[in-house]
């Protein structure tokens, strides 16, 4: 059963266009990175899959039914932006407020725990420091027990151990099951958790695939060595310097090792490997 | 019904932790009372009873006004709000939260002015009157809370101030707020019928005194509070969101 939907969707803003035509599926089991600069349509795409939005044509479809329908969203879970928790309102009792709307939500402590808040339900949320309201703010998208949760920029600007533990969640949620769709600028983000990658870019989709696929997409291998100033050779997209290293991209990297040979470069370290999401995705959304 | 008492909980919560907030919206009805009543009804019973009732009906119109006017126009505006609108409940819930934590403001805001009015003033009434008093100041609570949600939803924090402004004195003016019974300018006195205030004071005299109440004033008032109901709820529906362009 597919979970969410999106058919031939186009929002517009006034005249201005944030989404053009946008179709996609998201199936059970699938953590999806969404990807794209900002102003690409990503929340726009969301909030119509949340039912904040109308699409202004096209269809949206969400467990089934549309999503401004309350009972839709019962299996959802959203994070709301950590700026946006009610300042006066106490850990404990955000918690509370979410899990009233549910129908069977997770126990407070169970929450509390999951996401390293024990000690704080009594703290106001306007006090927490900026990784507690983070944590909090994704724990909120978990407590009604959702079978598609959307994060938006879960860990961007937190320290790696929290970025770490918030990963494991992440990855323990979907081990067992469920669906996730995560926005992020944060590639590094999207290659560790993602298992499907929808780029998107002024409002289309530019690719929809698996990582190493959206990799594979720009068919573009990265060659470094240390070494002294090369020779001209065929086949390098380009060249860069760093750490005292070569850099150099192309589509063939086998090729360009039988040339470095030839040409008797003396290289040392050789490393091959294909483009990282970054490399591939500033090359898509360039074009 | 539930969801509509943790809705009320939490909105209570929040503005009970601001006690700067309780202190200012007790203060105006207070005050008002203080500067306007006080020293003009003199001891004159009835009149000072009618003047009590005209600034209650005043308080709650410009408290209901401005509190769901401005405060939902303000929370429309922080990202919280958007988030609790993908929650699976509809509307019904956070307005019926929001109107019960508001008829508990409302009524916290009146306790000083029942004190001024019975131990400053030559007001009077029975204990019968007083009860049908609070039951009338709630029913009168609920066109203007319907309008300021109309305004909170439709419009953004600055012009929703500005329009809340802009009604609320003609509002209270024409339906006869600030005169005895019968003694307003024939204009008013022949307009005041059609507006909700009207309705809303009439049934406060009503309570506590000797006024007999006119059919169609009554009658304007129901049809402003379907009216206003409708258009919060029209005004809740086309909402998205703020967006900034």
């Amino acid at each position: 059963m597919t979970l969410a939907s999106a058919v031939d969707v186009t929002r517009r803003y006034g005249a201005e266009i944030a989404l053009a035509g946008v179709s996609l599926d998201i199936q059970p089991g699938e953590l999806i990175g969404l990807l794209g600069p900002n102003g690409a349509g990503k929340s726009t795409l969301v909030n119509l899959l949340a039912g904040l939005r109308r699409p202004s044509s096209g269809t949206v479809t969400l467990f089934g039914g549309d999503p401004r329908e309350p009972a839709r969203r019962q299996h959802i879970g959203l994070t709301p932006q950590e700026t946006g928790l009610p300042p006066t309102l106490r850990v404990g009792e955000c918690i509370d407020y979410v899990a009233a709307h549910f129908d069977n939500p997770l126990e407070r402590d169970e929450v509390l725990t999951r996401f390293g808040l024990n000690g704080l339900v009594k703290r106001q949320a306007g006090g927490l420091s900026g990784g507690q309201k983070r944590r909090l703010a994704i724990a909120l998208a978990f407590v009604g027990r959702p079978r598609l949760v959307f994060l938006d920029e879960p860990t961007t600007g937190l320290d790696v151990e929290v970025r770490h533990v918030l990963w494991d969640v992440i990855r323990a949620f979907h081990a067992e099951g469920g669906t996730v769709l995560l926005t992020s600028h944060n590639l590094e983000e999207v290659e560790a958790l993602a298992t499907r990658v929808i780029v998107l870019g002024a409002g289309r989709i530019l690719a929809d695939d698996t990582v190493s696929a959206i990799r594979g997409l720009v068919g573009v291998h990265r060659v470094s060595m240390a070494s002294t100033p090369l020779p001209r050779l065929r086949g390098v997209v380009s060249t860069s310097e760093s750490d005292g290293r070569l850099h150099l991209l192309t589509p063939d990297p086998d090729q360009l090792v039988r040339d470095l040979v030839t040409a008797t470069v003396p290289f040392r370290d050789i490393e091959i490997r294909p483009t990282t999401l970054e490399e591939a995705f500033l090359q898509l959304t360039a074009a | 019904m539930s969801l509509v008492l943790t809705n009320a909980r939490f909105h209570l919560l929040e503005t009970l932790r601001v006690p700067i907030a309780v202190l200012g919206s007790t203060f105006f009805p207070a005050a008002s009372m203080l500067f306007f009543v006080v020293p003009f009804t003199g001891d004159d019973p009835a009149g000072a009873t009618f003047a009590t009732a005209s600034m209650v009906t005043f308080a709650v119109m410009t408290s209901n006004l401005f509190g769901y006017g401005v405060g939902v126009a303000a929370d429309r505006a922080e990202p919280w709000d958007p988030y609790t609108r993908t929650l699976p409940a509809g509307p019904g819930p956070r307005f019926g939260g929001r109107i019960i934590a508001g008829l508990a403001m409302t009524f916290l805001s009146l306790l000083p002015v029942f004190l001024i009015a019975a131990f400053l003033t030559a007001a009077h009434t029975t204990v019968a009157g007083l009860l049908l008093g609070v039951g009338a100041a709630f029913v009168a609570a609920v066109p203007f809370t319907f309008m300021g949600l109309a305004i909170g939803y439709a419009l953004p924090m600055k012009a929703a101030l500005a329009v809340a402004q802009i009604i609320f004195f003609p509002l209270a003016f024409l339906g006869g707020l600030l005169s005895a019974p019968r003694q307003a300018p024939s204009f008013v006195e022949a307009v005041a019928p059609y507006l909700p205030t009207r309705g809303a004071v009439e049934l406060m005299w009503a309570a506590v005194g000797d006024f007999p109440l006119r059919p169609l004033s009554v009658a304007m008032l129901g049809v402003w509070t379907v009216a206003a109901g409708a258009m919060a709820a029209w005004a809740y529906h086309r909402d998205e969101g703020r967006r900034f362009r």
